[in-house]
């Protein structure tokens, strides 16, 4: 009760706050002279103090289960285990709205507080620039879906939590990625203020690159947690299904590690500028629309909390206003980026980071094309349509080929122009051996088609190019010889697992066996117990394999009571080489079961090369690599 | 004589614009190739004919209507009005239950059969596919 109100008007406070900075700051614009830089100061802390204090107050209705607050209601239940009382706060659209308000107001005040190198003006303006994105979304909250209303009289028991949301990796994700969503924000307000300055120069690119990689980092981790998760929780024993949703979160990525490399050309050589600034403006855009697409019903999935048509309509309404407002700014301040235009030669690192921009553009708009056009085709013509990953697969597979060359060309090669021949000759040279290389995987395989050899060439090409970068250079761009090395054991990973992965599936009753390939697959029996809130049936399966090992395999059906739902948690047997996952479901009166048995190489590898990746943004962020 | 910054810009116009029409080319016609459509079993009545290409089908799984073998699953999909035959070997999603909404992917082998690759997991249990939506309420 008094939580309620206290929540609901800290929020109120700091939509007046947002107010009260924005004019301040305009104020400051104008009186530069004037030293008033402390309040400032305290009003954005103060923003974020406000909006923290409703967080906490949500969250203490959450954990207490007052169940007279709506959200709680329909998001939380009794039974609940406590740290998924925690993780319901941001499990449903109000709160996790809230979540991201706090992340963008704390971040707002970790930038200011972090950038006194940068000249005032251009300070001042970014803090406009996010103010304005502060009080679109804290309006949106307060207006549309405020998640401190009551309801009378309240109930004794809530609504629960969607147990499949109900998963320790679930529980983390959305904090780690909103991190990486909201940090664009503060890229999109610097780009737009330093273009307005006219100061985008390589001081600026310095300067943005943290804040890049921070975002880059944590989005990169997010998209990692929920594609785990995937894995083992939906039970198809997939990756990546380029499932809308997915592809939403992998449009500002892709996005952002262009505008990551374009910052650097940026540092190194002033050039690139304006493509920088377009792209810090894209990359907040697709997170918006992401969040547009996502929260207004549209696509289906575990994150459409509610179908609103009116909160869809708000964001779309912001969303336009934001890029009618960005663009209008590019049109007007776009000659003031007068760069000295030096070209640059075709042999050279910046016009190979220009090449992959390219292509990272247009891995982009075919991402783009696929997510969206379903959507306008229904509402133009009532058609409703899906687009499966055949056409990605087909439109972004052949285009990696090119792709992974130029990744291993271009640190290879110097800024400005190469012009040793002889190294050209070594790498040429390097390219066939690894495509005889490949030739022969493939052919001792047995599947050797002209698409995948050329794949794992280029792959395995830049594969030894960077561990030979390594070699040769030490812990000189040791984090981009990481994150390129991660790069390419990811795809290897991927192709491997493609070309290896099979599966059998069967419906069977207790007793019955089936087999596949060299192994025997024997339903025992099953045992039932309960849970915190929910009962479960476990399978019991004896897989022998062709030395006649037998690994018992324990897969589980849970039925949660409140909502009433089943979901399956697939038992995964992971070793380097490659993970055996076996999932069940029951058919019908639980007599027949559902089998889904499958071999899945190097699966673990997946991960490990993500993490990698991550890991080389991170040497980067804490190196401060020249 | 055009100097040659104005060479270059040249170039780098026509190689952008080159590769944005092939790419709106390439996208244009694979989406043509890989799309899927959306039926209900009322609107596969009225198919004129057969469509040969892969569909989606949503709509309710009919009560009593689920058989399942070693290898096979049968059952009836309906939107009450008009019902279709499925036959599915597969893997199935843990919200595929009698009177629950389903969307099944494949081939239809006539206007009563459908023989079904793929059932798609639903997340959320009010899920119904929108064709029945307005006919049952929303929750």
């Amino acid at each position: 009760m008094t939580f309620n109100f206290i929540g609901n008007y800290s929020v109120i406070i700091s939509l007046f706050l947002s107010f009260a900075i924005f004019f301040r700051t305009i104020f400051r614009l104008k009186n530069l002279n004037e030293l008033i830089k402390i309040d400032l100061k305290k009003l954005i802390f103060f923003q974020f103090f406000f909006i923290l204090v409703s967080f906490i107050c949500l969250l203490i209705l959450f954990i207490n289960s007052e169940f007279s607050n709506i959200t709680v209601y329909y998001n939380s239940h009794t039974t609940k285990p406590f740290f998924y009382k925690v993780s319901g706060l941001w499990g449903n659209h109000e709160g996790s709205l809230l979540l991201w308000l706090l992340i963008l107001t704390f971040i707002n005040f970790l930038y200011f507080s972090r950038s006194y190198n940068r000249p005032t003006k251009e300070r001042l303006l970014t803090v406009i620039f996010q103010q304005i994105i502060i009080f679109g979304f804290t309006a949106f909250l307060i207006f549309t879906s405020n998640p401190f209303n009551e309801i009378f009289p309240s109930p004794k028991e809530g609504l629960g939590l969607n147990p499949i949301l109900q998963d320790p990796l679930l529980a983390i994700h959305p904090p780690i990625l909103y991190l990486g969503y909201v940090s664009t924000s503060i890229i999109f307000s610097s780009g737009l203020s330093s273009l307005v300055m006219g100061n985008v120069n390589s001081n600026w690119a310095f300067h943005i690159k943290k804040w890049i990689l921070c975002s880059w980092i944590f989005l990169t981790g997010g998209i990692l947690l929920g594609s785990i998760w995937a894995y083992y929780e939906l039970g198809w024993g997939g990756f990546w299904f380029w499932d809308p949703v997915e592809n939403i979160s992998l449009m500002p990525w892709i996005s952002l590690t262009a505008l990551l490399h374009c910052v650097l050309v940026l540092e190194k050589r002033s050039s690139l500028g304006s493509w920088s600034i377009i792209l810090c403006i894209s990359t907040f855009t697709l997170s918006v629309c992401g969040t547009f697409l996502v929260r207004s019903g549209i696509l289906n999935s575990v994150h459409t909390f509610a179908n609103d048509p009116e909160r869809g309509l708000y964001i779309l309404i912001f969303l336009f206003f934001i890029i009618f407002l960005s663009l209008v700014l590019y049109f007007f301040y776009e000659d003031k980026l007068n760069f000295s235009n030096k070209s640059f030669g075709l042999i050279t690192k910046e016009s190979h980071i220009l090449i992959n921009n390219w292509f990272l553009m247009y891995f982009l708009s075919v991402i783009l094309i696929g997510t969206i056009y379903p959507i306008f085709l229904e509402v133009i013509s009532n058609q409703r349509i899906s687009v499966g990953p055949p056409f990605f697969n087909k439109l972004i597979i052949p285009f990696l080929i090119p792709f992974l060359i130029f990744m291993s060309l271009g640190p290879n090669l110097g800024w400005l122009s190469s012009k040793k021949i002889e190294k050209k000759i070594i790498l040429l040279t390097f390219f066939i051996i690894n495509l005889f290389l490949s030739f022969f995987i493939l052919k001792i395989i047995g599947k050797v088609k002209l698409l995948t050899l050329l794949l794992l060439a280029a792959n395995f090409y830049l594969f030894f190019t960077t561990v030979k970068d390594f070699l040769k250079k030490g812990y000189k761009n040791f984090s981009q010889t990481v994150s390129h090395f991660g790069f390419s054991l990811l795809i290897l990973s991927i192709i491997l697992n493609a070309i290896f992965s099979k599966e059998i599936i069967a419906n069977l009753k207790v007793g019955e066996g089936l087999s596949f390939e060299n192994n025997q697959i024997i339903f025992k029996k099953i045992e039932t117990s309960s849970g915190p809130n929910f009962e479960k049936i476990v399978g019991v399966f004896i897989i022998k394999d062709k030395k006649k090992i037998d690994t018992k395999f324990m897969p589980e059906v849970r039925i949660y009571n409140q909502p009433e739902v089943i979901t399956s948690e697939a038992f995964i047997k992971t070793s380097i080489f490659k993970d055996r996952f076996l999932v069940i479901n029951p058919v019908k009166d639980k007599t027949y079961f559902n089998v889904r048995y499958q071999e899945k190489p190097l699966m673990v590898w997946i991960w490990i090369s993500t993490i990698l990746i991550m890991i080389g943004g991170c040497i980067n962020f804490l190196r401060n690599e020249k | 004589m055009y100097g040659k910054k104005v060479k270059l810009r040249l170039t780098f116009l026509i190689v952008l614009i080159l590769s944005l029409g092939l790419t709106i080319y390439l996208v244009l016609v694979s989406l043509k190739e890989n799309v899927v459509y959306f039926l209900s079993p009322t609107e596969i009545k009225a198919l004129s004919e057969l469509k040969k290409d892969k569909i989606r089908i949503g709509g309710m799984v009919k009560k009593n209507s689920i058989n399942v073998n070693n290898d096979k699953i049968i059952f009836v999909i309906t939107d009450f009005k008009n019902e279709i035959n499925v036959t599915y070997s597969g893997l199935v999603p843990n919200l595929f239950q009698e009177n629950k909404g389903v969307v099944a992917e494949g081939f239809l082998k006539d206007k009563n059969y459908f023989k079904a690759v793929k059932i798609l997991a639903k997340h959320d249990e009010n899920y119904m596919p929108p064709e029945l939506s307005n006919q049952k309420g929303d929750k």
